[in-house]
């Protein structure tokens, strides 16, 4: 168990500039998700921590040690990959084995430490099983078994359970996450699936072309992101966005216009931005209330989707070409074809201005 | 229907019909000579696909003669220590071409390729010199470099196909294990490059038994020489007289450790050719 720093770290590929001067502490114990679209750098980050790449420059920093030039064995890291990565030719056993054996552990505690992560992991049964006769999930479960039985001081998972289908990705969520609670180690995940971010995280670290985006737990990302990239990536379905105008603004709170909408008094403070600048509003898909149509706020709506438990209304936006999505507990009366007025709920509006970022809550009212 | 069946009956006796031409073709020249070596020597020219009289003459002949004993064992000698080499050579380079990035490594592979296509005959006078400067004409250890030089490259093509195959995954599981790339080589990637090996080993064995021209070339005496020199040189009664009898006997003993071989390693080459279709 340790905790991770990294202090402006960069990574360059030949001319490619992957990860930019990157900052960001982790704690003793925390689990941390990366998230963030294909190709933001997620897994690169990651092999940066593990010593699988060179640091190009910055500096890493695992419990009180400077890491850059140590190889992954000295790092006391251990890694779990997309694809497993388990040597096919032996044993589970052995697989466990391998990482303590090369480091001239003394045989019982290999032994010992074999059978305890075994035990964790519930492998006992196929400890003389090679990994072609394992299912998916438990080649996953031997695959977190290689890596613990080092006992690193900090987990790395990279995409660990995208091979899996859907109902057992579920479950070995709730292992992984019951894991972490158990062992109390420093984890840190990549994904790009946001509800496996969103229910494993101590704190979500949000990437976006090698840059870090927003850090922070997932109630703070979902209700207050800091920029309109992380407002976008995190919830789904996706918060709406729409053009507005500044109305009026000053220190503590603002009135904005949006297409479509009549005038809404919002929490946020906008006098750093004069009059008449243009933002864009953002409202979460369940954050909105649709009414009777009036002149002035009128939206057709073009499809409604029954999901059971909960329905989705799609409205035609009067700018842009997203549909804005609606969504409401199962079941509704809202039928395609008809006409709505859209009433956002004030207490869930974000506004952002042209560079993305979002406006922060007047004082008096974030103090509440 | 009736019609139907008839077509796929007949297509049958055409498969089989197929197979055994081939069959004939490619196994008929080994039978006769089997067949050659058991017959005394006064039936040989008779031409019949069933020996009317067989024995053991020619083999007790050939057998008779140490300096056939001998060039047999200087062939195992030869071969082994040619795959031997081959395949440490060849393993350690393709893990540095097929798994290590640097610059001109496609050049290098490039390079590879081009000097296995020169015929034996262009590089035989400059081999001799090379031999001959380093002491090895009429040595044994002279034939093993020269093979070695022809074998190499195959092997190293086909190794380093075999190891860019294997998931660059496992290769950095095991760094995160704290390998170093030889216990990587060996522990991880040499347990399944097993189905490469036998097959790349098999045809460096088999190259290496089978060579003829620099075998002639760079031996002298029959204590130094190689089976396929020594089977050319066998000499019968007289001048005038070539002793096809103890030929073929010869021919057939140093086949069939070959054929031994391939029916030994068969299931493993057939089994390294699908193991890696298969993730996981
Ligand atoms: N060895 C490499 N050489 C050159 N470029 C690389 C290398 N590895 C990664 N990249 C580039 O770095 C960028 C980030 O890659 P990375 O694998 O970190 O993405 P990711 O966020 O993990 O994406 P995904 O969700 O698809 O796995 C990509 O544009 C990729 O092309
Ligand atoms: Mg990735």
């Amino acid at each position: 168990m340790a905790s991770v720093k990294l202090e402006k770290v960069n990574k360059t590929f030949g001319r490619d500039h992957i990860i930019k001067d990157v900052d960001l502490s982790i704690g003793d114990g925390e689990f941390v998700v990366f998230v963030g679209p294909s190709g933001c750098g997620k897994s690169t980050l990651l092999r940066l921590i593990a010593g699988l790449e060179s640091i190009t420059d910055g500096d890493l920093i695992i419990g009180e040690t400077l890491v850059n030039d140590l190889p992954p064995r000295e790092r006391g890291v251990g890694m779990v990959f997309q694809s497993y990565a388990l040597y096919p030719h032996m044993t589970v056993y052995d697989n466990m084995a391998f990482g303590l054996k090369l480091a001239k552990t003394a045989k019982e505690t290999v032994h010992e430490r074999v059978m305890s992560t075994a035990k964790i992991l519930q492998l006992e049964e196929l400890l003389h099983r090679k990994p072609k006769a394992l299912s998916g999930g438990q080649r996953q479960r031997v695959a977190m078994g290689r890596a613990m039985a080092r006992e690193p001081r900090i987990l790395l998972f990279d995409e660990p359970l995208s091979n899996l289908d859907a109902s057992l990705r579920v479950q070995m969520r709730n292992e992984i996450a019951r894991l972490h609670n158990r062992l109390g180690s420093t984890m840190i995940y990549v994904t790009h699936d946001q509800v496996e971010a969103m229910t494993l995280a101590d704190k979500i670290v949000v990437l976006n072309r090698g840059n870090v985006e927003q850090v922070g737990n997932p109630h703070e990302l979902y209700q207050r992101p800091a920029t309109k990239f992380v407002a976008g990536f995190i919830g789904s379905p996706t918060m709406n966005f729409m053009p507005a105008e500044l109305i009026s603004g000053g220190a503590d709170g603002c009135r904005v216009k949006a297409a479509g909408l009549s005038e809404v008094p919002l929490p946020q403070a906008a006098h750093d931005y004069p009059k008449g600048t243009s933002l864009t509003l953002g409202v979460r898909p369940e954050h909105l209330r649709l009414e009777a149509p009036t002149a002035d706020n009128c939206f057709d709506i073009v499809n409604v989707e029954y999901l059971g438990n909960e329905v989705y209304v799609y409205l035609d936006p009067k700018e842009g070409d997203t549909l804005l999505i609606h969504r409401s507990e199962a079941p509704s009366q809202w039928k395609e074809g008809q006409q709505v007025s859209l009433v956002p709920n004030t207490e869930h509006v974000h506004l952002f201005d042209e560079s993305g970022t979002a406006l922060k809550l007047a004082q008096t009212r974030s103090a509440a | 229907m009736n019609t139907r069946q008839l077509a796929k009956v007949a297509k049958r006796i055409g498969f089989w019909a197929l197979i055994a031409l081939i069959m004939v073709y490619a196994v008929f020249p080994f039978y006769y000579a089997v067949v050659t070596s058991l017959k005394p020597s006064s039936d040989l020219f008779r031409v019949e696909l069933w020996p009317s009289s067989w024995n053991l003459d020619n083999y007790a002949h050939i057998f008779s003669q140490t300096s056939f004993l001998r060039a047999i064992f200087n062939s195992i000698v030869v071969a082994f220590s040619v795959v031997f080499i081959a395949l440490l050579f060849g393993l350690t380079a393709s893990y540095a071409l097929g798994r290590v990035r640097f610059r001109g490594r496609s050049t290098v592979l490039l390079v590879i390729l081009g000097v296995s296509m020169f015929p034996q005959v262009a590089v035989l006078s400059g081999l001799f010199e090379v031999i001959r400067s380093l002491n090895l004409y009429n040595n044994p250890a002279g034939l093993i470099l020269s093979y070695t030089i022809f074998t190499l490259p195959f092997t190293v093509w086909v190794l380093t196909t075999f190891m860019k195959q294997l998931p660059m995954e496992l290769e950095e599981a095991a760094i995160m294990d704290g390998a170093t790339p030889w216990v990587t080589l060996t522990k991880v990637f040499l347990p399944l490059m097993w189905p490469a090996m036998a097959t790349t080993g098999l045809l460096a064995f088999i190259a290496a038994w089978n060579e003829f021209l620099f075998a002639l070339t760079f031996t002298l005496t029959d204590a130094q020489r190689t089976v396929p020199v020594a089977i050319a040189l066998l000499s019968g009664g007289s001048a005038y007289e070539l002793p096809w009898g103890p030929i073929m006997a010869a021919s057939v003993v140093v086949t069939v450790p070959l054929v031994v071989l391939v029916i030994i390693f068969q299931r493993r080459i057939v089994s390294g050719l699908t193991a890696g279709a298969v993730k996981g």
